[in-house]
């Protein structure tokens, strides 16, 4: 897949230079005023969560066109996905959390991400089990 | 999803943070517990909207619904 016009190299500069300009401000108002720092951060990890959104749907979709010429399961497909969408997400919140200083919320809210992940995963390790046994049949 | 949002926070969070100092210079602490509440609130308000856009992002890249 060739990259398109603009990306790339010009892309990262872009992205060190969001992140450097969002440190700055950021530990320019940690001093006085912590709570909006920590938004501010919020804001600024949500932003380069964002710009690389755009790559992660392309890497999808080449794993979804994997996966249907392995002729792989679409439920299990869609399994796999969810679960990196969770993981995503709880690992921002946890993230976001721990660097506002609030370890114990964090850990939950990993704890949480973890115990979803693995409900979901349920299914696939049911059908690995069930793999397993018939070949020991 | 630009940069000047970034900015508007920062904005925000400086001017605020000035207002308190010179209020509280001023002798009128409570109204710079007051400015300082209100800057919290519409930044957060700010940050929510991301919030949400951000997740409904995630949501419909990973068909999470």
């Amino acid at each position: 897949m060739p990259a398109a016009r603009g990306e790339g190299p010009v892309e990262i500069v872009q992205i060190v230079g969001l992140g450097l300009l969002a440190g700055m401000l950021i530990s320019l108002l940690r001093q006085h005023k912590p709570e909006l720092a920590m938004q501010l951060s919020i804001a600024a990890g949500v932003m380069l969560f964002v710009l690389m959104m755009a790559k992660v749907l392309r890497v999808v979709e080449v794993m979804q066109s994997l996966a249907t010429r392995a002729a792989l399961e679409q439920a299990h497909m869609d399994t796999v996905l969810k679960i990196i969408g969770i993981a995503y997400i709880a690992d921002f919140g946890a993230q976001v959390l721990s660097d506002a200083g609030e370890k114990a919320v964090a850990t939950k809210v990993e704890m949480a991400g973890k115990i979803i992940i693995m409900l979901l995963a349920v299914p696939i390790i049911l059908g690995v089990l069930d793999a397993i046994l018939k070949l020991l049949e | 999803m630009d940069v000047q949002l970034l900015f508007r926070i920062a904005g925000v969070g400086i001017i605020v943070a000035v207002m308190a100092t010179v209020l509280k210079q001023a002798g009128k602490d409570e109204q710079g517990q007051m400015v300082t509440l209100v800057g919290v609130l519409v930044v957060l308000m700010m940050v929510v909207t991301l919030l949400g856009k951000f997740f409904n992002l995630v949501k419909a890249t990973f068909g999470m619904y």
